[in-house]
């Protein structure tokens, strides 16, 4: 799976998210994903990551996806972390 | 077959206060998500059982249905899912984890 098609599952299921992947080893399975949305607002992380993995859990059950790691943010959290 | 090794699972998620799904063994685990998560548990000195999904296929696959969590490792403190490696990183450095671990043992 590219970079662009996880940006892409992952803005359709979180409309509104900014979404940032990197591609750690080049080999394309393994990636760290940022995602900042509001609609983590209230929510534990737990609830958090399911909402990312949930849209790309097909690609990460066949091994398209070996391993990603994941940050979530709301906006607030977000704007505190970058200052 | 499946129900067997869901309840296997259980088993062993209810029966140790902290219970750690992983690929390889504390020794030597076979990936860095495995072995961070691994060192974490360890900064706080408390005991934890681990087992390899790399040596049973059915509880690697089991694990992921278990919890409806799709990567390992997992983390399960108190029988109740934590998270993985970076849920668990992030809990220990808000220092969330260690008051988890303090009451599982306390009980």
């Amino acid at each position: 799976m590219s970079i662009d098609e996880i940006k892409a599952t992952l803005e359709k299921a979180l409309p509104g998210a900014m979404v940032e992947v990197r591609d750690l080893t080049g080999g394309g399975d393994h990636f760290q994903v940022v995602v900042v949305s509001a609609s983590f607002a209230g929510k534990g992380l737990l609830d958090q990551h399911q909402m990312v993995y949930g849209p790309l859990r097909e690609a990460m059950g066949s091994e398209q996806i070996h391993a990603l790691a994941l940050k979530t943010f709301t906006p607030e959290q977000w704007e505190r972390y970058g200052t | 077959m499946a129900n067997d090794v869901q309840a296997k699972i259980d088993q062993q998620v209810k029966k140790n206060k902290v219970m750690l799904y992983m690929k390889g063994n504390p020794q030597f685990p076979q990936c860095g998500f495995s072995a961070h998560t691994v060192e974490i548990l360890q900064s706080y000195g408390v005991p934890f059982q681990t087992e390899d999904v790399l040596q049973d296929p059915q509880i690697r696959e089991g694990i992921k249905q278990y919890s409806n969590w799709p990567t390992i490792p997992q983390v399960y403190i108190d029988g109740k899912f934590i998270g993985g490696c970076d849920i668990v990183s992030e809990l220990h450095e808000r220092g969330e984890l260690e008051p988890l671990l303090k009451a599982a043992f306390e009980k």
